[in-house]
């Protein structure tokens, strides 16, 4: 039968009939062809979904997790019950052309509610049971808290049986009152048996929510006690930041991306570890701009990467090298780009002199900067070895211009700091002079994959100034990168395909795997981008190329890229570390009421790595001694030296802090010293206590470092898990620090090689501290290790302040419900504890003066302490030790130890009569003070009788903010105007007409605020702009904090030279076989295999912030994984999700298997503080719960880091110090029993 | 013509950085309780990979969607009405939990309470649905980021076809790996399978903006819509014993804020917006006989807002001059149909889902280097869009019924503006032949540059 056209319509003729009957027992209303069903009104079956959207409130709040979101959010409320979160929308505009900051967030902040009510959440004072049953009987024995605890710490068989029961469950309920009682009896008892620099505190990331920061730290520091810090301890500082530009960091907010027409990813995952910020990268394609990721696995930002460069892991500075070479000799020898010329000679070091002296063994290498102090012609100055000079093209003659470190500090600098070269023409390189000669000279290079170092012979053009052979930095760079010129000597590259010498394209492309083509074509486009664009070619670096042994290396190779090319201070150029950099923007008002410097000062802080790597014990470990690293051109000082001994020195010649300071309690040290200066026998405190240290009567704690004298005896977490985070080294941790169960696998390697000035014990001692605190408000692995865990109130119930880097905004945390059962916040908390410890002190502490050993400070005179960067050790040579210049400043505290509380709840007054300095510019905030005074109130009675109220976590924030540039215009025109003084140009204008705006906790509570340009940090926002680092220092001429006030690709420090860094060089991840015996890299024909362990940030957590939260567990694979490579996984017959075990000397982690091809061979991704609390078993290494992330790493500190000051290499807190760098870790690999025990 | 409007939805996969922040706050307001813990009303899942749940896709098991009978009339995959009044209480074809997963919490509280031992306390995971000891096999995100894909990733439905007309289109090697992520949400189709599967009469379509409900008084839990529903966005609550899904946040759409999964995407690549369609059309539209035709069909439906006659259709329908304003300024529609860059997932459903998507463009620069192109000229680009990393076969099998021609014209369209803007960019006069090479004028590709780049908050919805 011939069928017609077909009708389209449903199904056929019954089910038709059917529906026409009427679709089984209702009615609705329908298609034509009965399809579709359609209902209007009468909805009273959905009426739930409707009634679960709805809430009595809604309030902003934020996250005060270690992360640089800052994002602002909605917290829902309904019947007192915080219900959800979503994102605000409601950032100030960037402006028409460009996308918005709305609605940053990500997966596990919006995951964050689950916490508030969750099984694990801390809601009552908890203590150590047999420690709680040990104080109570004491107590009651002895009627005095401080008493009760000194007779159980005095008692080694009660101390160590509490410490044992460390990490082992065994918590009970306690009351607030007992557990504040106890906490303060602890502290008391400490500052008066052992010194108030036996305590410590540890609470990281200020700007993550300032003001639980800086009510913890603010009474660390007014008891006198240390706290240690976190941006180095984390391997998040680049050290190359101070090295070259000589701030600490500073960085583009993210929608700076959005300026960029070239964008690289180097080892930063931007999706998941800059989750809110991404946008802008994916968005900015668009515009055209080409985006290439630089990663040695397919990471989620390779997703949009126009190129992938997978350069193996830690073989990063070759490739930078490699383009480094073609950049130089494209942009700068075979053609010459006006545009990165004048940019050189102005910015960098380039043009600056060097002097080229015979080395010990024979041969020509660059030493120091040429100086006015080496020129005779020159009429004597201040600082003039900090004057570093150039060469004049058109006088032919060496001059010294403007904005060099020798102008900062002495009168005859004012006006004179500054970039202005005025009719100076500076030669970039000896050739550009009349009648230069040339040299060889020797330069080091360790790309031998055996590890040994090795020697290059290379020429520069030179020319002799008085008396002086010298060369400039342009043309030692040159000879570094082997790009040859005409008529010099030396051996040189025969072209990009000469893979036998470095630095060439094809010598990288045998180390990192990246095609030698593949690296001069990014090379060349970037720079052909930046010269197109005047330098809008930026790279976004991350924690993939800046958390190794020779991160600072790394970075000082890629960094030369953007310096050379111009990139340095544009918006839309440069540098973008984003590596837990978070910035505080109101960094004045938070860091001075912080560290209490309204009420005393210097504060102690302390280098978190070397606390951490000395008091662990973990410099015990280091089979090998600083030699090992060093350059095969080295002057010596480092020889024979263990890295503890490189410690031990960087802190005697006051280069880096170390507390405890010395062998005795430093209150009972103040004391004696003033009686020595009463009786005459010494004419102040600094020259009897350096006289002291001088003649071997006192000891620094450092070189007995195991010496119970010299323990540090309390540690109080808050806003922190040092335990299950970022304890790099954690079992040892565990075994020396807390004396509990272990997994440490190994034995001590340094048996062989003992340290020359630190004293070696045979036996480690095991169980230092007394007592461990932990704020929380959820278990994790320090609050299952702390003898004390206060219940902490959660980010939604608290009120306080956050800012990030990665967005110019303020905002505020409200709190959107009260702290629930028996939780407080960090304020509240620490105000108890001042309480009750002010009371104890009464009968036992009273008023004390306290003596502070201080290292030589950047940003102060400190910064020319030691000419030259030249090593002289006062304890090994024949010269005198002069505390403030090749030692520590030695400065007396008077402490009221019964005022605490009050000095806490109050302004002091040093804030009126010395001001808040940062970065050398100092705040006059006695009108602030004045106006705080009104607005807070003033405190009545006490020590802080008649002072301004910050008393109430919200007074604390308003204080901060009214002390600050970035939220005061006043005092941001002030610092500017003071400023314009040093510098001579013209710097107010950035925030003239914001003298009336001071932006107030209110306001940040409605909406996030942008900040005003303040010279606290070295862009500017004025205008509207997008906020890039150094924009003033190029647009406005004001030097950078470095010698010669310029960007540094030279470091002539004695020990940059003894190690061969001195220029950016490439140093390869270290050889963990040679150094330490672990096995080499590979399968070894068992079911093991050896191979790089590295801990990227995870996409299910923020640290170990939510790894524990069910929404993120139920997203992921529900506890410690570990990714490996289909071909590793094979080689030990691992499928995916099977228990495996990564067993080193320093510990065994145990998770499951996820195998996937976006892995490479050769290594393993173990997420970051993935913690043992979840789903963790026992291990079959050890038939103990397996370890944490960290249980398989161990500090490596990097002699380097520790130079101190000279210059730019000058310590500041969190700003310069040995990173705690883990990703040159390698671990054996196994399949394990699937049966898993608990 | 019957002039409807509809809610719709446009991701652009080429921004989505897979964060799942948009599944955990859809999550957080409309599904974190009992019944509904293994339910995730919005997803996000990587591919290649099996999906959420499991291998949802393949449709010869699940028999979701609609297909063609011999007379060329639509007819449910999963078996025509009658067939489903008989076999009423028989168990429908349905993903059990394992291919869900079994949803799981740990022992939290043993972390807080355990008494002194010899260990650290550990808290386990426990089976939320049995109560006891679990191991954890199985997540609603289990293969995320290629995660296990070396050793399950042939179990792609997608992969599977690809893979029977080339074997070497798609490999698990580390030297050519791809990943894209899928969020996805309800379609809320114009021709829904699930809503024509229910016995009951209980799922229905919003006549004013289209929103596909479950009503919970008259849902009898038969699950025949789980089976209907070749998404398989469909869930069935074991507790209360009903069917739920997405509902387009019709609580916050109709108080006019955008659903919780658009303003939460931090990625910003979430559109809202009217659509305007031809109700008579629909089913005609959905009965094209070759599936290749279906996107073309559905994109025909949609109606010009600006058009006078649909304007003067519309207000005889009564739609409100403020619906039809929203339908003239609607982002989606200009996705969808003006600049054509957004594609409905699996066309060949029939279903006319109303959720469209803009493919990911992913790398290309580096083919070019093996082949030693200039990366930057921009007819290089479109030769190599043939190369892409993520093979446009698998793009094809998602969104145009295996279609390859239509998914290379949008990513040539994403590549052109690209190359068009970075001249602007760099300062330089707009190059017109670029959008003129792909059939656009420079200034519509300026407005779709806008609308994808700058995408302010007003504009996505």
């Amino acid at each position: 039968m011939a069928q017609g056209p077909v009708r389209a319509g449903v199904d056929g003729p019954a089910s038709d009939a059917l529906l026409k009957f009427g679709r089984f027992f209702s009615k609705w209303d329908e298609t034509d062809d009965g399809r579709a069903v359609f209902r209007e009104g009468g909805r009273s079956g959905d009426i739930f979904y409707r009634d679960r959207w709805s809430h009595d409130k809604v309030v902003r709040s934020t996250h005060g997790v270690n992360c640089t979101g800052s994002c602002s959010w909605k917290v829902y409320v309904k019947d007192g019950i915080i219900t959800w979160e979503s994102q605000q929308t409601d950032y100030p505009s960037v402006g028409p052309n460009s996308p918005e900051y709305e609605p940053r967030g990500c997966p596990r902040g919006a995951a964050f509610s689950w916490y508030t009510y969750s099984p694990t959440r801390v809601r009552y004072p908890y203590g150590r049971g047999v420690l709680i049953d040990m104080y109570r009987e004491a107590k009651t024995r002895l009627k005095d808290p401080v008493l009760a605890w000194a007779d159980i710490v005095n008692d080694p068989e009660r101390r160590r049986r509490y410490q044992q029961a460390r990490g082992k469950g065994g918590l009970v309920r306690i009351s607030w009152q007992e557990a504040v009682e106890i906490a303060a009896a602890a502290h008391v008892h400490t500052i008066k048996a052992h010194g108030p620099d036996r305590v410590a505190g540890f609470s990281p990331i200020p700007a993550m929510s300032m003001v639980s920061h800086a009510a913890g730290t603010r009474f660390i520091q007014l008891i006198g006690g240390v706290m240690t810090s976190f941006y180095d301890w984390y391997a998040d500082l680049p050290v190359a930041s101070p090295q070259v530009f000589g701030d600490q960091t500073d960085v583009p907010e993210s929608g700076d991306w959005w300026d960029s027409t070239y964008l690289m990813m180097w080892g930063s995952n931007v999706p998941v570890t800059r989750t809110p910020d991404a946008h802008w990268m994916t968005e900015v394609r668009y515009r055209g701009t080409k985006v290439v990721s630089v990663s040695p696995d397919y990471a989620d930002n390779t997703k949009f990467a126009d190129e992938w460069l997978p350069a193996q892991a830690g073989t990063d500075a070759a490739l930078a090298m490699g383009m480094g070479h073609v950049m130089l000799k494209e942009f700068f020898v075979d053609r010459e780009v006006p545009f990165f010329r004048d940019y050189v000679r102005r910015f960098t070091d380039l043009p600056f002199l060097v002097r080229l002296e015979e080395h010990d063994g024979g041969g020509l290498v660059p030493t120091k900067f040429l100086t006015a102090a080496d020129l005779a012609s020159q009429a004597p100055g201040e600082d003039d070895a900090f004057k570093t000079v150039l060469f004049d093209r058109k006088t032919g003659q060496a001059v010294v211009p403007n904005g060099t470190m020798g102008h900062r500090y002495n009168d005859g600098g004012m006006g004179k700091w500054n970039l202005d070269l005025g009719d100076t023409d500076p030669a970039l390189s000896m050739l550009e002079t009349a009648d230069a000669g040339t040299a060889e000279i020797l330069m080091p290079r360790f790309d031998d994959p055996s590890g040994e170092a090795g020697v290059q012979r290379r020429g520069v053009p030179v020319r002799e100034v008085e008396g002086h052979l010298v060369t400039t930095v342009f043309d030692l760079m040159l000879a570094q990168y082997g790009v040859g010129r005409d008529g010099l000597p030396g051996e040189w590259a025969s072209g990009y395909d000469d893979a036998s010498t470095p630095y060439t394209p094809a010598w990288q492309e045998e180390i990192t795997s990246v095609p030698a083509q593949a690296c001069i074509r990014v090379a060349r486009e970037f720079a052909r981008n930046a010269e197109q664009s005047n330098g809008r070619s930026m790279i976004i670096m991350g924690a993939g190329i800046c958390q190794w042994f020779h991160g600072d290396a790394t970075y000082r190779a890629v960094l030369s890229l953007l310096m050379l090319t111009g990139c340095m201070g544009r918006n839309g150029g440069g540098w973008a570390h984003y590596v837990g950099q978070e910035k505080c923007r109101p960094i004045t008002g938070w860091i001075s009421l912080a560290n209490a410097l309204d009420w005393s000062r210097p504060p102690r802080t302390m280098i978190g790595t070397g606390y951490w790597y000395m008091h662990t014990d973990q410099w015990r470990q280091d089979g090998y001694s600083a030699d090992a690293l060093k350059s095969p051109l080295s002057t010596g000082n480092l020889d024979g030296m263990h890295t503890a001994d490189a410690l031990a020195q960087s802190n005697r010649l006051g280069w880096m802090p170390f507390y405890p300071q010395f062998d005795r309690n430093p209150l009972d040290l103040a004391e004696e010293a003033q009686n020595a200066v009463d009786n005459g026998q010494a004419t102040d405190t600094p020259s009897y206590i350096a006289a002291q240290l001088k003649s071997r009567q006192l000891h620094p704690a450092i070189e007995d470092v195991d010496s119970p004298k010299n323990w540090p005896r309390t540690l109080m977490l808050w806003r922190s898990n040092l335990f299950g985070s970022s304890a790099k080294g954690n079992e040892y941790f565990l075994r020396n620090l807390l004396g509990t169960h272990n997994n440490v696998m190994g034995e001590d390697h340094s048996s062989g090689q003992l340290p020359r000035d630190v004293k070696w014990h045979e036996e480690a001692p095991q169980g230092k501290l007394d007592l461990l605190v932990t704020a929380d408000f959820r278990m994790t692995s320090s609050t299952l290790l702390s003898d004390i865990v206060f219940p902490a109130a959660t980010w939604y119930e608290k009120h306080d302040l956050s800012s990030t880097d990665m967005h110019p905004f303020v905002h505020a945390f409200t709190p959107a419900i009260d702290p629930p059962w028996q939780s407080k916040s960090d304020f509240e908390t620490f105000h108890l504890l001042a309480k009750e410890f002010s009371r104890q002190a009464r009968t036992h502490l009273g008023v004390r003066k306290d003596l502070v050993s201080v290292p030589l400070q950047h940003d102060t005179p400190g910064q020319v302490a030691q000419p030259g960067g030249v090593v002289r050790d006062w304890r090994r040579e024949d010269i005198p030790a002069v505390p403030g210049q090749n030692m520590p400043n030695f400065q007396v505290v008077e402490r009221d130890y019964t005022a605490i509380a009050d000095k806490l709840a109050t302004v002091g007054p040093l804030a009126d009569t010395l001001g808040f300095t940062v970065k050398n510019i100092t705040y006059r905030v006695s009108r602030e003070v004045d106006r705080l005074g009104h607005s807070n109130g003033v405190m009545r009675g006490g020590a802080g009788n008649g002072r301004p109220a910050i008393d109430t976590d919200a007074k604390l924030a308003e204080a901060i903010l009214a002390f600050s540039g970035t939220t005061n215009g006043e005092l941001a025109v002030q610092g500017f105007k003071d400023l314009e003084k040093r510098t001579g140009v013209k710097l107010a204008d950035l925030a003239e007409g914001s003298e009336e705006k001071r932006i107030t906790f209110a306001q940040t509570q409605a909406a996030p605020v942008p900040v005003i340009t303040s010279p606290e940090w070295s862009g500017s926002e004025t205008g509207g702009r997008r906020y890039a680092p150094f924009t003033v220092n190029v647009e406005r001429l004001k030097p950078w904090h470095t010698l010669t006030g310029r960007m540094h690709f030279f470091l002539d420090h004695d020990w940059m030279r003894d190690v061969g860094e001195a220029l950016p060089i490439y140093r390869p991840p270290l050889d963990m076989n040679r150094l330490f015996g672990e096995p080499k890299l590979g399968p070894d024909g068992t079911r093991e295999i050896t191979v790089r362990y590295l801990t990227p940030h995870s996409k299910w957590s923020i640290h170990s912030e939510y790894q524990d939260n069910l929404l993120m567990l139920s997203l992921s694979r529900g506890g410690p994984t570990v990714w490996m490579s289909p071909g590793d996984a094979e080689s030990i017959e691992v499928r995916d999700n099977d228990w495996v075990e990564c067993v080193n000397t320093n510990g065994v982690l145990v998770g499951r298997a996820i195998v996937s091809h976006r892995m490479p061979a050769g290594v393993v991704f173990v997420y970051h503080a993935q913690e043992r609390t979840i789903d963790v078993p026992k291990s079959e290494a050890t038939g103990r719960r397996g370890g944490i992330h960290n249980s398989v790493t161990r500090l490596l500190v990097k002699p380097t880091h520790m130079i101190g000051g000279y210059a730019q290499l000058a310590y500041a807190f969190n700003y310069l110090g040995p990173t705690g760098n883990q990703r040159d870790m390698v671990t054996r690999v196994r399949r394990r029993s699937q049966e898993v025990q608990y | 013509m019957r002039v409807m409007a509809q809610m719709g939805m446009v991701m652009n996969l080429d921004k989505c950085i897979g964060c799942h922040t948009c599944s955990v706050t859809c999550k957080q307001a409309w599904t974190n309780r009992a019944g509904t813990e293994y339910v995730w009303f919005n997803n996000v899942e990587t591919r290649p990979g099996q999906g959420y749940p499991r291998r949802y896709e393949d449709q010869e098991k699940w028999r979701g969607g609609w297909t063609l009978n011999k007379r060329g009339r639509l007819k449910l995959k999963g078996g025509g009405r009658l067939r489903k009044m008989l076999g009423l209480f028989a168990s429908p074809v349905q993903p059990e939990l394992k291919d869900y997963y079994e949803p799981w919490t740990y022992d939290y509280k043993n972390l807080v309470d355990a008494p002194l031992g010899d260990d650290f306390p550990v808290a386990r995971p426990k089976s939320l649905i049995t109560g006891e000891d679990t191991k954890v096999t199985w997540s609603a995100n289990w293969d995320d980021n290629l995660a296990g894909t070396s050793e399950m990733g042939h179990l792609d439905p997608l992969v599977e076809k690809v893979r029977r007309e080339s074997a070497d289109k798609i490999k698990f090697e580390f030297e050519q790996t791809f990943m894209f992520y899928l969020p996805r949400i309800c379609e809320h189709c114009l021709n829904p399978s699930c809503m024509a599967s229910c016995p009951s009469g209980a799922i229905y379509k919003r006549v004013e903006d289209g929103i596909v409900l479950v009503d919970q008084d008259k849902c009898r839990g038969w699950r025949q819509c789980v089976t209907g529903c070749p998404y398989k966005k469909i869930y069935f609550n074991h507790k209360t014993g009903k069917a739920e899904k997405c509902t387009f946040c019709y609580p916050r759409v109709e108080v006019g804020l955008p659903t919780v999964c658009s303003e939460t995407c931090v990625g910003r690549l979430r559109y809202l917006g009217l659509f305007l369609y031809d109700a008579d059309k629909v089913t005609e539209a959905a009965s094209v006989p070759e599936d290749r035709d279906l996107y073309q069909a559905q994109l025909d439906v949609l109606l010009d807002p600006n058009d006078p006659a649909v304007v003067a259709a519309a207000r005889e329908q009564e739609i409100p001059d403020d619906w039809i304003d929203a339908a003239q300024r609607s982002p989606v529609y200009a996705l969808a149909k003006v600049y054509r860059i957004a594609l409905p997932l699996h066309p060949e459903y029939r279903t006319m889902p109303m959720v469209w998507y803009v493919p990911p463009l992913s790398p290309i620069v580096d083919l070019l280097r093996d082949q030693g192109h200039d990366a930057e000229d921009h007819g290089n680009l479109f030769g190599a869009i043939d190369e892409l990393r993520i093979p446009v076969e698998y793009l094809a099998e998602l969104f145009t019924a295996g279609d390859t021609d239509m998914v290379t014209g949008v990513l040539k369209k994403l590549a052109a503006m690209r190359s068009y803007m970075r001249g602007i960019s760099l300062g330089n006069d707009p190059d017109d032949s670029i959008p003129e090479a792909v059939g656009m004028e420079g200034e519509t590709m300026y407005e779709m540059y806008r609308l994808m780049a700058i995408a302010k908050y007003e504009e996505r919805y």
